[in-house]
């Protein structure tokens, strides 16, 4: 049964994207493309992946499609011409998709356990994982605990792109520092009644369920960067309900840009509180007495860090692009 | 039912290459975005089917002493999971470039920009 289903939502991804593409009015690109991505989170999840799920569920669904669409009210919404070598292009990527075809037939065949992928250092994590950091979620452990330089280094990835965005959007106050410009019609969607009620009603929840994935990361699914991009979805909404200018005085775009850098720092001085304890760089268990209650200990901080940069640069990306909105 | 063995292998190549299509083949800048971010999400749907075990389940290890459970892999989920949010980061710094391309010229169609560009 659940097989047949994962069938019928990957016949149902090939025919939304499809349908992305062909697409002339990019706002109906857009609206499909939540969709692509909600159907991709249930695909996720049916193939165990849980926390993929989660982040796909909160950042494509969600974030991905608020920024889409406050871009695309600075832009020309249609597509004005047909499109380049049309033919061209189909010949070769028709061409390119009977390779990949036929490369498949030589993969392993789905859910098969003597896969390659399955026996090289897999079964290691999973092994060594309750005895060295002793936290449930092997995904946590792996992502913040084993793999922490890779973090780090994805984390400086979204720390990067989000000052990048900022340099892009954001007006340069006069004492030097960055600044949106103060938007002073921005009221969201307050003469609406009901999305107004209903955002109001369910924000809370939202915040309150990333703390839960924020902090509950080590014994289900969940961690840093899921929470943050759930509780940045939570705040957008209340800024879509309530205008942008008031979500600014909950969060001030100071108080945002301080968020991404001190994720980030929170990270790295971690990684260098184990080095002054005579550990090596991002070894948590020299953090207490007890290494796996300093392996709980660094993973719950590094993980924080993570959900704080995170949350930090989507609203910030987010504010950037509505206050340009108002401007023009 | 060997027909769907490999069903999402054949998918992920579908959804690749509908994604390259529109990323190479539409003139609008937006477009090619959204089609880099289909490119993208049939990578990571490449990834997590690697990652199932038939049997298994979702590598949250609540009884270590129960030896008999088998556990998806969870070294892919990992990888795109920190994926996805450096996705979104990077599409965000694309549209921001897009939008400042349009404040510069008026238009966001590359055969347009060329034109403009020569001239």
């Amino acid at each position: 049964m659940t097989v047949l289903f994962g069938a019928f939502l990957l016949t149902m991804l090939v025919i939304t994207a499809i349908g992305i593409v062909r697409a002339q009015h990019l706002f109906v690109s857009v609206v499909l493309s939540g969709i692509y991505s909600l159907q991709m989170a249930g695909m996720f999840f049916i193939l165990d992946a849980a926390d993929v799920a989660l982040t796909e569920a909160a950042v494509g669904a969600g974030v991905a499609t608020v920024l889409m669409l406050s871009a695309l009210a600075l832009l020309d919404d249609r597509e004005r011409s047909a499109g380049l070598k049309r033919l061209l292009f189909a010949v070769v990527a028709s061409a390119t998709l009977i390779l990949l075809l036929h490369a498949s037939v030589d993969m392993p065949s789905l859910g098969d356990p003597n896969a390659p992928v399955h026996t090289h250092v897999a079964p290691w994590y999973l092994e060594e994982t309750p005895r060295l950091i002793g936290m449930p979620n092997v995904v946590t452990a792996i992502l913040a605990g084993f793999r922490g330089y890779d973090t780090l280094g994805e984390l400086f990835v979204i720390f990067t792109a989000g000052t990048g965005v900022l340099f892009l959007l954001a007006s340069v106050h006069e004492r030097g520092g960055l600044a949106l410009l103060p938007s002073p019609d921005g009221t969201g969607l307050r003469h609406h009644l009901v999305p107004r009620l209903i955002g109001r009603f369910i924000v809370p929840f939202i915040v309150l369920f990333a703390l839960y994935v924020q902090f509950h990361g080590d014994f289900g699914p969940g961690g840093g960067f899921q929470a943050g991009a759930l509780a940045s979805a939570g705040i957008v909404l209340y800024a879509l309900a309530e205008g942008e200018a008031t979500a600014l005085k909950v969060l001030s775009f100071r108080v945002l840009t301080g968020m991404i850098a001190a994720g980030a720092l929170l990270y790295v001085g971690v990684g260098l509180a184990c080095l002054m304890l005579g550990g090596t760089f991002l070894d948590y268990s020299v953090l207490a007495d007890d290494p796996i209650a300093g392996q709980h200990l660094g993973i719950l901080l590094v993980e924080l860090g993570v959900g704080i940069t995170v949350s930090g640069v989507l609203l910030a990306i987010f504010h950037s692009f509505a206050a340009r909105e108002q401007r023009r | 039912m060997h027909f769907l063995d490999h069903y999402n292998y054949w998918v992920f190549a579908v959804l690749l290459l509908t994604g390259l299509y529109a990323v190479v083949s539409r003139a609008n800048l937006v477009k090619k975005l959204i089609g880099l971010s289909i490119f993208q999400s049939a990578v990571f749907l490449l990834y997590i089917s690697m990652d199932k075990v038939a049997g298994g389940t979702a590598p949250i290890i609540i009884q270590p002493e129960d030896a008999d459970r088998l556990y998806s892999n969870p070294l892919p989920q990992v990888l795109i999971l920190t994926a996805i949010v450096v996705g979104i980061s990077t599409l965000a710094l694309g549209l921001a470039i897009v939008v400042r391309i349009n404040e510069a010229y008026g238009t966001t169609e590359e055969n347009e920009l060329a034109r403009m560009d020569e001239e």
